[in-house]
């Protein structure tokens, strides 16, 4: 042993060498990474796995095993073992394929040589507002954070984006859909400093609002059209759906609409409107498969509802309490089945009803039907009543297949909860109760020991996450990445943001200001830093190639959901209704049939004909075992996620070709340009600006023009094949247009709709 | 990765501006990109090993086969008929609540008998004739075991390694650690038949090839049999492939334009156009990956008369060899029609009339040209069948599920051929020696590949993920 002390502190030495002089590493954003990726498997909250009877996670047991003395960095095993050359004594071990650089190395010896001193992971404490210095007082919150961030880096903000690229930008992001040409001309000559402010009003109060922001709520809440699995019966959770986008565009306070979605018939004054919120909790798959075991499915939906929960307000991975403490975390196995207590009431049995109807939903659910559906129903019951031949069939099929029964939650059948050792139901352990996360700052004791005393406890000024976890979320929305990278982890594993101050002074502005979302996203949206140009010089890029610290917008493909509404909306097509029950757009043949096997119920694709071919995405029918074609890079609505990851697959290239949703799009977009102008050029310039919201420049509509002229040629040639491809597509078509003229500025159109500019929100 | 949300980097782009847009550099589109990690993630430095297996074919036989009935021969079980396996070897088995609750368990015998097949001598179910032609090939593990009591959760373990739909399947991490050996083609490709009879009431979920976490262009393709084999890969009607060229010329010009706006983020434009370069070569190549007029007539007789039947078995075997042909990493082959709870005697043999041929042909046929020893082929289901029998105590006529004992196999790829590896007990209830877990198989797949289990990880949801979990050892055994 003294022999590797001496090893070891010849090491020490060694790799301090030549070390700058700088301030002691800190050890919530230096020091807790390291060793929570390398040594907590075994040294920190998981008692099961803990080696040594050692914890590094507390600073007590660091020291009193003899790893640390504080100011000695040679004096404690941690720094001999990390620098051991044998094997067998050396820290991590080889088996655990993880290994720590020279510049950890010392930086852990420096931290302990200033007296290793511990605090807490930065997102476990409650956030506080950043004091702005004075000279910024009048300046945008924002831009004061991050314009002093940036001045300690020797950066500075980049210019403002050019106004036809910022109200496409902030429609897009509001909405999710493109500024008509009139909208756009009317900012570019709007010289009054109040114009873009009054195009983020606009687009706050548009009822396209709630439509665009719904979209990453249903990836949290893994929301879909059927149950999946082997019936994968459809249900009636669109209109949770519907009830979420209204909310958003009221702008229901965030923590009202949260409690509602965990507890809304736990509230006192308890509503329909309150209740069908708590369908969040029960979007989760549900098995039907024959053989099945019921309380083995009635488990699964539990973790899936403390994963979506964890998850969406607390920023935490707790699902990996449910087999053993969590390895990274302060979140014990015990907290773990303490959360979920107060999900395990529900009067549910864990088997999906099994009519023969098209429809399968699982008890418990909320009857929320509309006026007409009342209205039918009374007719319906009135026949049985007055004893009408055959009328009983009616109101029975009726009530199995379109009175609407909701999904939510109750909490009429309380049962004991155990910890189950690793997260099998056959195998009950210790009994508990509802308790929130130890770790955490505690309920108050008033509060109900249910999911109404959970959602208190997330909302109150304590809680040091959901308020960030929510601003995250929301900064999301505007930069296509959040301050925190991993929107899903908040924990030591997780990303540490740069802009922690900025974070941390947005949540607290939320809930000081009553979670009000539309008056955070206005904050966002009205800021130099949104409003900056996404082009950048190569320094710039090099420097921060990540875009970290903000001295540029971002730059991103958007969403297969939004290109198909922007294409539908260019193509002068687009139904505009909000809500309704889901839809059956464009769709290769023999999607759903082909993966049918089953003889149990009919898997036709009930195509939609006339307007709900031209509904907006969200709308779309999601088949939870088959998502729709056309869709791509989205959640699979299997499981809670709050973050869906952009990628580039030759696929996303032929659907945005060669779906008929965009060759008619293209064809439309065609021919209204063709409507409205007479001369080749001006058509061509039009559609272009309609797509990406600028004109094309002159060597632009010299390619176009080449391009417009050799489809011309083609089609010319094969006035058959012109024919064809312009009657893709349920949309009439104006006869009277030449087709080879018509079909050349289609294709023009489709290759505009293409364009890297058109997919990219700039 | 903000600036990289779409996965290229300035070294990438910088090797796609050297070599101009075209050959190697736009091959990379699906291939190998090391740089596409998750936040955190390391980077990967694959293979771990020599592999032995470049292309994996999973031909995966859904529903449950018989292990008793096909390849565990049990002559004990014959000896009990109508009698119940005694108590001592049930034991407290976790059987789905089809059979959980009887108060019977009559054992059946196999339903035709077992022969000594090639010179290895092991012995396989006289309903599958031409597998045990290949029995020399083969390395039949018998002593298979899973968790799982239904069939999606135990497809899905096996392809993800978790029981619960949202990770990434095999095929998916493959393309991940792996990349591709082909520039026209997806790295992972899935494709799915069912029995004639539709017996069998599965589904074929989307979640058994995701990509789970992993990025969206690892998720598995499924070429369908009606249609097009992709979605969207025809042009649209009236567009000729000339068209459609000078289009994306013009489109790639247009695009081209933008890069010239200073600070115009020129990698993210250049992927875009190789994105379309490759949708177009694809256009190409699937429909020649299926044109089979070149194929000659011995190769399509000895996959079957239902050789050239769009959407069955053999076609789908067929196509198989011709996608790992042309490099594709993993070809996940889906079968459905194994789930013989009533009609044992009469469905079973169809069954396997149906796949004997064309399994065995893609085996020979591999070998033929070359290609077996780099290519692994895997044939299984989620579990086997209950050594007892389901239906009237006294008529017994089906199986239930079973997941505590059963078997599989696999041939070339470094496995050993003509081996049998693992038993059961006497009734083919319990594993008697060495048991292989899902868990175990899957890392034994990987370590063929050349990829050590435990170190092809991606960080998700603040900790390091693997197809295996935290779980599974390397069966060297099965390693030839």
């Amino acid at each position: 042993m003294l022999a590797l002390c001496a090893v070891a502190s010849v090491a020490w030495r060694v790799s301090q060498g030549g070390e700058p002089p700088g301030p002691p590493p800190r050890f919530s954003t230096d020091i807790l990474p390291v060793l929570s990726e390398n040594c907590f498997q075994c040294h920190g909250v998981d008692a099961a796995q803990r080696r040594g009877n050692l914890r590094l996670d507390l600073r007590e047991s660091a020291v009193a095993r003899g790893a640390i003395v504080p100011g000695v960095p040679s004096a404690g095993s941690l720094v001999a073992r990390i620098h051991a050359t044998d094997p067998d004594t050396r820290m991590p071990p080889d088996e655990s394929h993880r290994s720590l650089t020279d510049a950890q190395r010392a930086m852990i010896v420096r931290w302990i040589a200033a007296g290793a001193v511990y605090e807490p992971h930065w997102a476990f404490v409650a956030p506080k507002a950043a004091a702005i210095a004075a000279a910024a007082a009048d300046e945008h919150p924002i831009d004061a954070i991050v314009s002093a961030r940036l001045a300690r880096e020797g950066l500075v903000l980049s210019p403002e984006a050019d106004r036809a690229i910022l109200i496409r930008r902030v429609t897009f992001d509001l909405t999710g859909l493109p500024p008509a040409p009139e909208e756009v001309a009317a900012f570019v000559g709007d010289p009054s400093p109040e114009a873009y402010e009054r195009v983020v009003d606009r687009l706050l109060a548009s009822p396209h609002y709630g439509e665009k922001q719904a979209l990453p709520w249903l990836d949290a809440a893994r929301y879909a059209d059927s149950n999946g699995f082997q019936q994968d019966g459809d249900t009636f959770q669109w209109l949770w759906r519907d009830w979420l986008v209204g909310e958003l565009n009221r702008d229901t306070p965030y923590d009202a609409l949260s409690t509602w979605m965990l507890a809304g018939d736990l509230v006192p004054d308890a509503t329909d409107e309150t209740r069908i919120g708590t369908a969040f909790l029960r979007n989760h798959l549900l098995n039907g498969e024959g053989g099945a075991i019921p309380e083995e499915n009635r488990w699964v939906s539990m973790f899936d509802r403390v994963d979506a929960t964890a998850t969406t307000w607390l920023g935490l991975t707790m699902s990996c309490a449910q087999c053993h403490d969590h390895k990274y975390d302060p979140i014990t196995q015990r907290d773990y089945y303490a959360l979920l207590d107060c999900f395990n009431r529900v009067p549910e049995s864990g088997i999906v009803d099994g009519s023969p109807s098209r429809i399968r939903v699982a008890n418990p659910v909320l009857e929320y039907p509309s006026d007409a559906l009342r209205a039918r129903r009374a007719e319906l019951e009135a026949a049985v009543k007055a004893g009408a031949e055959n009328a009983q069939g009616p109101l029975d099929q009726f009530l199995r297949d379109e009175w609407p029964r909701v999904m939510v939650m109750s909490d009429a059948q309380p049962r004991e909860t155990h910890v189950l050792s690793r997260g099998a139901h056959t195998n009950p352990a210790a009994k508990v109760s509802f308790a929130t996360p130890e770790f955490l700052p505690p309920m108050d004791e008033a509060s109900p020991r249910d999911r109404l005393g959970l959602a208190q406890w997330l909302f109150s000024p304590e809680n040091p996450l959901v308020a960030r976890v929510a601003v995250n979320r929301a900064w999301q929305v505007f930069f296509g990445d959040g301050l925190v990278r991993t929107p899903e982890d908040f924990g030591v594993q997780g990303d540490r943001p740069v802009h922690q101050e900025l974070l941390d002074t947005l949540a607290v502005r939320l809930r000081e200001s009553g979670w009000r979302m539309k008056p955070l996203h206005r904050l966002i949206a009205t800021s130099r830093v949104y409003r900056q140009t996404s082009l950048a010089s190569d320094a710039l890029r090099a420097r921060d190639p990540d875009n970290r610290l903000l001295a540029r917008a971002p730059r991103f493909r958007m969403g297969s959901m939004v290109l198909r509404d922007a294409a539908l909306a260019a193509g002068g097509l687009l139904d505009a209704r909000v809500g309704g029950a889901p839809v059956y757009p464009y769709q290769p043949a023999k999607v759903w049939e082909s993966l049918a096997i089953t003889m149990e119920r009919n898997f036709d694709y009930p195509a939609s004909r006339g307007a709900d071919l031209y509904r907006r995405s969200l709308y779309t029918f999601w088949r939870r075992t088959i998502a729709p074609a056309n869709m791509f890079d989205v959640s699979q609505r299997q499981s809670c996620r709050v973050r869906v990851p952009i990628t580039n697959s030759p696929l996303h290239a032929l659907t945005m070709l060669n779906d008929p949703t965009f060759v008619e799009a293209a064809r439309t977009l065609a021919q209204r340009t063709m409507k409205t102008e007479s001369d080749r050029a001006a058509q061509r310039a039009r559609a272009f600006e309609r797509v990406v919201g600028r004109a094309p420049n002159a060597r632009e509509e010299a390619i176009l023009g080449a391009m417009f002229e050799r489809q011309l040629a083609e089609f010319s040639a094969d006035r058959a094949g012109a024919e064809r491809f312009l009657s893709i597509g349920e949309s009439p078509r104006d006869a009277s247009i030449d087709p080879a003229e018509h079909a050349a500025l289609a294709a023009t159109c489709l290759a505009i709709l293409n364009l890297d500019e058109a997919v990219t929100r700039e | 990765m903000s600036d990289a949300r779409e996965s290229l980097t300035r070294r990438h782009f910088l090797r796609t501006s050297l070599h101009g847009i075209g050959g190697v550099a736009l091959a990379s589109m699906f291939a190998r990109e090391s740089f596409a990690l998750g936040a955190g993630s390391p980077p990967l430095v694959l293979p771990h090993f020599p592999a032995r297996a470049k292309r994996i074919i999973c031909l995966w036989q859904g529903g449950g086969p018989s292990h008793v009935d096909l390849l565990d021969p049990k002559p004990e079980l014959a000896r009990f008929q109508g009698k119940d396996i005694p108590e001592s070897v049930r034991g407290a088995t976790r059987l789905s609540t089809m059979s959980s609750s009887y108060a019977r368990w009559p054992a059946l015998p196999a339903i035709r008998p077992f022969r000594k097949c090639g010179a290895s001598g092991t012995e396989i179910s006289e309903l599958l004739p031409h597998i045990g032609g290949i029995a020399d090939e083969l390395c039949v593990v018998r002593s298979m075991h899973t968790e799982a009591v239904n069939h999606s959760p135990g497809v899905t373990f096996f392809m993800t390694g978790s029981q619960q739909p949202g990770r990434p399947a095999m095929g998916a991490w493959l393309a991940y650690g792996l990349g591709n050996e082909c520039d026209d083609l997806p790295s992972f490709v899935v494709m799915t038949s069912s029995d004639r009879e539709k017996s069998c009431g599965q589904l074929f979920y989307e979640h058994y090839w995701s990509n789970g976490f992993l990025p969206g262009r690892h998720q598995g393709v499924r070429f369908r049999s009606e249609g097009d084999p992709v979605p969207y890969l025809g042009n649209p009607d009236g567009v000729s492939r000339d068209g459609r060229r000078a289009l994306l010329d013009d489109l790639a010009a247009l695009n081209r334009e933008r890069e010239a706006v200073a600070g115009a983020d020129t990698p993210a434009i250049e992927t875009r156009i190789a994105q379309y370069e490759m949708a177009f070569r694809m256009q190409a190549s699937v429909p020649d990956l299926l044109d089979f007029s070149n194929e000659p007539k011995s190769v399509l007789e000895m996959y079957g008369p239902d050789a050239l039947v769009k959407g069955s078995f053999a076609n789908n075997c067929l196509i198989a060899r011709r996608l790992s042909e042309r490099g594709v990493r993993f070809v996940q082959l889906m079968h459905s029609g194994w789930d013989q709870h009533s009609n044992l005697f009469h469905h079973l043999e169809k069954q396997c009339r149906d796949t004997d041929q064309p399994s065995a042909a893609l085996v020979r046929d591999l070998k033929q040209r070359g290609l077996l020893d780099e290519t692994l082929v895997i044939w299984g289901g989620e579990f086997g069948r209950t050594p007892f029998g389901q239906g009237p105590s006294d008529a017994p006529n089906g199986r239930d599920h079973f997941g505590r004992a059963y078997s599989m196999w696999m041939a070339g790829g470094g496995v050993r051929g003509g081996h049998v590896h693992g038993a059961t007990d006497d009734f083919g209830w319990n594993i008697a020696r060495d048991p292989v877990h899902v868990h175990d198989m899957q890392a034994t797949i990987l370590r063929l590949c050349g990829i050590d289990h435990e170190r092809m990880t991606f960080r998700h949801q603040g900790r390091q993920f693997r197809l295996t979990d935290v779980h599974g050892s390397v069966v060297s055994d099965l390693i030839g």
